[in-house]
């Protein structure tokens, strides 16, 4: 099981976080830090996975992806398994980029509440629910247009856009 | 056109705010990325909030402003800030119709809330209709929730729906029901124990995805309970099968593997199935052995599912040829240049070692490399490795890495671990029991704090007891050992205090046994203990007793008693201290010291720790005081429970089966506050006068039988005695170990320089294509002589087996010249035995004169400068060691979109074509610092290693 998605630039500022149990906002906090203390401390040419007991208790494996000034960072248990949480974050990366157009730090904060549906499009309770970013760019493209439609509230022209000149 | 968008955006971004988003929005977002702390960030954050909580209860909001407040809100609380003032608009958004509103309603309150949450109550309505509505988007948003929100008490409320979902016609809501049913089997599986049949269904559906979706509940529900599935093991199979001949839509690959999540999952119900059960094992050797074959270890998710099938096969019943091929990925994997597939072979291998040892032994320098790199999570994968496949011959080498490696970190949840299981191989494995109480006093000086107090009392328990035979002289040489390594540790500063207890309990036990130290001696280092630790009660209590011990056995031995100085202050001091305990001890040693020789040979008998004291636990030899006592009217005694009313009574028996039977009185020991566990609790301390600090462990106590007085050594401490004693004795027995481990590994070194000169003539024609596949600052293919040698005492790998591994190898001219630099500083005792045992001493400090100088250089890198770090990413095949030359690429040079310099190198084809693309890009990350949001942001093509 997943137990949380951080994605953290490389100040430390969370960008996004989602725990798959409920934490208090105090201990989302608390573990952030520690997991922003740790991956500073990595050095580059090193795996891409950690053992995070000390942090996240028993049975906690960590597995981080640094994109320019973000990290992707999944959290999750022995009943997954580590290379895959690796393309996982690629999977949900592919898919920002998909969604953004090149993606940067300025479209995540912006656009959480997007970036969050398309997370939820790929976990669900800590589940790994849908793993083709084609099948999650539809499902979010179809959220975005029915929003739309009900709305005259344009979340993110660019993107809008972006899907109709493809 | 790509840059007038940006262009476009920009502008709108500044006017109204762009991204949708107000300008107070992204004013906020901006100020806080540029707020220099976290102080200022604070600042920022809790005016924020101060407006927000303002302005979110004036009347009339527009429904959109309304949004913007309550992603805001989200925002503040990511940063860690309280906004529960706004849950409950939130949850009123839920209640909107408008689709955009609701989802964000939704989405807020899943951030916010959590299952137990008192506003709960007030959204299960809205999800039970929202999950009839007709609108399947808003069916999956009601449902996201319900994962989150929907507790135990109110599943019932929306479970049927959910159900009914099941057979939604769209996909999407088909898999989101499975998900939530799932959830609801987490939280309460009784809730949902007759609906677990739909799973089964599910797996039947005609969407691949919902299938594998339901491959998740399935997953938990066989590891709770294997066998209630072994029927679908053939469905398992055929669908692996189908899956693995592509037989799944295009859409489901992925990097042109077919479903390989579903394969994943797969895999990992069929090990769980095939787990001790042959029959079942048998159907799925065939699909197995198909995906080792086809499965393409040149993507990341490829090897995925080759460890995966690795797992498998180590979980299923034995296949030999699977086995060959787990194995033969394996080796790909510890070849790979990739931490991140070393580290699973690392741990595949863990898993086969139990099947088929030899494995490792394949392997031996490529996991001597991993134990040597600068990467910790590799490093402790290794270990856990090392920790598996530790044995008697091996111990020594393993445990002194481990003890290394322990006094180097500072993470104190890993020291502790670690230090632990050096503990645990100690005990099993010792070779000698030299050897044991040095290992442990490695481990008590450096995590002393961190073990458990067990594992003293267990130290001090085998010193006392000697190690199982009856050799006498063997006892008596491992007690003047101990005691004198603890001489030569004691005037350390700073030892734990759990070392400190051992030390003094051993000091005074033994301390003058073998008439090698003088009793002033031994007390006047145990007094500078008690004056050093003088805030530590319990080294103070250990102290003067072992103080006690060392003078009664004077008196008993019949020399004279000279009592130091300082002694005597301490004690004095001592008997007007704070502390009862110490009080009491000091009293009692000044009685002590006070008695004839025949007294304190009964009181204080040398040598007797492990005599067992009997206790009258009845206390019988006061009947005669208590009969006269009464006789003179005094009032019987009853126990305090029955004190007052006599309902406890027939409780108060049951409780207490012991034999008062001969008197009508109960003459039991005085309750102490907790009757009802006490009671049970042979009085230990009573008896035992040395007895220091008694740590009841009622679960041992349930184990001897209550009739009988218990027998309970008196100073080893009663505590703590529940480790497996038994079989280390056992072990401990053999003293074929210690002269026999020394010898093999003493021959096996000599081999090692066998082979390796062996190889240097052979070695050619490997050499070249290792230099090709490692790059050439990678000299770790350099085998020292060093490495081969601990290679050879962790595995003890025969000759043939050690030839082979070398011949893999390159053993290069540099390597020579290190292990020559070696040579000579060591001179030619390098193969005395005394030299063994100091190897991993020997390797240890060699690392940046052998071949981690690179990885260093990499390690500190980071820290130097961020540019830096990204210039890394930027450019993966540059060599780190160049860095401080490298600056990074003119910025002119791209805007005139001349991919040239380093870039063009890493630059993905498609990504130059899109040239616009790089442009906007820029923009993009122009305005991102502009903003402040990224300031350490350097490269403009962001994401461009994603398709790399």
């Amino acid at each position: 099981m997943i137990k949380a998605v951080l994605v953290i630039n490389t100040q430390g500022k969370p960008r996004l976080t989602k725990f798959y149990g409920f934490l208090t906002v105090e201990k989302q906090q608390e573990l952030i830090r520690s997991v922003f203390g740790v991956l500073c401390s990595r050095a580059e040419k090193v795996s891409n996975f950690m053992e995070v007991d000390s942090i996240f208790g028993p049975d906690s494996r960590l597995v981080y992806k640094h994109y320019a000034t973000l990290y992707f960072i999944f959290v999750f248990d022995s009943s997954e398994n580590e290379l895959a949480m690796l393309d996982l974050i690629q999977v949900f990366v592919e898919t920002l980029d998909k969604c953004f157009r090149n993606v940067c730090e300025l479209d995540i904060v912006f656009n959480y509440n997007k970036l969050h549906s398309i997370l939820d499009e790929i976990i669900s309770g800590g589940q790994v629910l849908e793993t083709s970013s084609t099948e999650i760019m539809r499902a979010v493209e179809e959220i975005s247009k029915s929003e739309s439609a009900s709305n005259s509230i344009s979340i993110v022209p660019k993107t809008v856009s972006g899907w109709r000149s493809r | 056109m790509e840059q007038l968008k940006t262009i476009g955006r920009e502008l709108a971004m500044g006017s109204q705010g762009g991204f949708g988003q107000s300008k107070e929005f992204l004013d906020l977002v901006k100020s806080i990325g540029e707020a220099r702390s976290k102080a200022e960030e604070d600042r920022i954050v809790l005016r924020e909030i101060e407006s927000l909580k303002r302005r979110i209860v004036e009347p009339g909001i527009p429904k959109r402003k309304m949004k913007e407040y309550i992603i805001r809100l989200v925002y503040v609380e990511m940063l860690g800030h309280d906004a529960s003032f706004g849950y409950i608009h939130a949850v009123k958004m839920t209640h909107d119709d408008n689709l955009v509103l609701k989802r964000t309603g939704y989405l807020a309150v899943t951030l916010f809330l959590n299952e137990d949450h008192d506003l709960i109550i007030l959204i299960v309505n809205t999800i039970q209709k929202d999950l009839k509505s007709d609108n399947y988007l808003i069916v999956c948003a009601a449902l996201n929730a319900v994962c989150k929100l929907i507790n135990e008490e109110t599943i019932p409320a929306v479970l049927p729906q959910v159900v009914e979902l099941l057979g939604h016609s769209k996909e999407a809501v088909r898999k989101k029901a499975i998900m939530a049913l799932h959830r609801f089997y987490h939280k309460s599986p009784s809730s949902v124990s007759h609906l677990l049949s739909n799973f089964r269904k599910k797996l039947c559906d005609s969407d691949p995805g919902v299938m594998g979706a339901t491959l998740c509940p399935l997953f938990d529900l066989i590891t709770n309970d294997a066998n209630s599935y072994k029927d679908l093991v053939v469905s398992f199979v055929s669908i692996l099968k189908q899956v693995a001949e592509h037989r799944l839509p295009k859409a489901y690959d992925y990097h042109q593997l077919p479903a390989p999540f579903i394969q994943i999952r797969l895999l990992k119900i069929l090990a769980l199935l095939g787990s001790g059960d042959k029959q079942a094992s048998e159907h799925m050797y065939t699909v197995v052995g198909d995906i080792f074959r086809k499965c393409d270890s040149s993507s990341n998710i490829g090897n995925a599912v080759l460890y995966e099938c690795i797992c498998c096969v180590s979980s299923i019943h034995l296949n030999p040829k699977l086995l060959e091929a787990a194995a033969d990925v394996i080796a790909r994997f510890l070849k790979s240049d990739s931490h991140n597939l070393k580290y699973m072979g690392i741990d595949a291998l863990g898993r086969l070692i139990k099947l088929s040892p030899e494995i490792a032994e394949q392997h031996q320098l490529a996991v001597i490399d991993c134990l040597e790199d600068p990467d910790d999570t590799l490093k402790r994968k290794t270990f856990e490795l090392l920790y598996k496949m530790t044995k008697s011959s091996n111990v020594e080498v393993i445990v002194d890495r481990m003890i290394d490696y322990m006094i180097s970190i500072n993470d104190n949840h890993y020291k502790t671990e670690i230090a632990s299981r050096c503990v645990e191989l100690a005990e099993q494995f010792a070779p000698s029991n030299h050897w044991f109480i040095q290992t442990m006093n490695k481990v008590f000086e450096h995590a002393g704090d961190l073990v458990n107090i067990k594992v003293a009392h267990n130290l001090m328990r085998l010193i006392a007891e000697g190690f199982g035979e009856d050799d006498d002289t063997a006892d008596s040489q491992l007690r003047s050992s101990a005691v004198e390594s603890y001489l030569h540790i004691i005037g350390e500063p700073k030892l734990p205090s759990v070392f400190l207890q051992v030390i003094c309990w051993v000091l005074g036990e033994y301390g003058t046994a073998d008439g090698k130290f003088s009793a002033s001696y031994i007390t006047g280092k145990l007094c500078d203990v008690a004056e050093s630790y003088s805030s530590d009660e319990t080294v103070k209590g250990y102290a003067v007793t072992a103080l006690m011990k060392i003078y009664a056995f004077e008196i008993a031995a019949g020399r004279k008693l000279d009592i130091l100085p300082e002694c005597q202050s301490l004690i004095e001091e001592l008997s007007a201290s704070h502390s009862t305990d110490l009080q009491q001890r000091a009293y009692e040693l000044q009685a002590v010291i006070g008695l004839d020789v025949r007294a304190i040979g009964s009181i204080m008998p040398s040598d007797a720790s492990c005599e067992d004291i009997e206790v009258d636990k009845s206390l019988s030899f006061l009947n005669g005081y208590v009969e006269k006592s009464l006789e003179k009217g005094a009032q019987p005694y009853i126990p305090e429970n029955e004190r007052f009313g006599m309902v406890n009574i027939s409780n108060f028996r049951n409780q207490d089966q012991l034999e008062v039977t001969s008197h009508g009185l109960r003459f039991e020991a005085y309750e102490l506050p907790k009757p009802s566990v006490q009671s049970r609790t042979p009085p230990i301390s009573v008896a035992s006068s040395t007895e220091l600090v008694p740590v009841p462990e009622p679960s041992y106590y349930r184990e001897t039988p209550q009739t009988a007085p218990v027998p309970s050594s008196s100073d080893t401490g009663p505590s703590g005695l529940k480790l497996r004693l038994d079989g280390v004795q056992k072990k401990w027995g053999k003293p074929t170990y210690s002269s026999s481990s020394a010898s093999t590994s003493n021959s096996s070194s000599l081999k090692v320089v066998n082979g390796a000169t062996q190889v240097d003539g052979v070695s050619s024609g490997n050499s070249k294509t290792h230099e090709t596949s490692y790059d050439s600052r990678r000299p770790q293919v350099e085998i020292s002589e060093e490495k081969q040698k601990l290679a050879a005492s962790l595995f003890g790998g025969s000759s043939k087996t050690e030839r082979r591994s070398s011949t893999g190898h390159k053993v290069a001219k540099a390597s020579s010249h290190a292990s020559e630099k070696f040579h000579t500083s060591k001179s030619t005792t390098i193969y005395s035995a005394d030299n063994v045992v100091e190897k991993p001493n020997l390797v240890q400090p060699p690392p940046d004169l052998l071949d981690l100088g690179e990885p260093i250089v990499a390690s500190i890198a980071p820290s130097v400068d961020p540019f830096r770090q990204l210039e890394g990413l930027l450019d993966s095949t540059q060599d780190p060691g160049t860095f401080g030359g490298t600056k990074a690429p003119d910025f002119m040079a791209l805007y005139a979109e001349t991919p040239a310099g380093g870039r063009s190198a890493v630059t993905n084809p498609s990504q130059i074509s899109k040239g616009p693309n790089v442009k906007e890009a820029l923009e993009k990350d122009a305005l991102v610092r502009q903003m402040g949001v990224t300031p350490s942001g350097q490269n403009p093509n962001l994401f461009k290693d994603l398709f790399g």
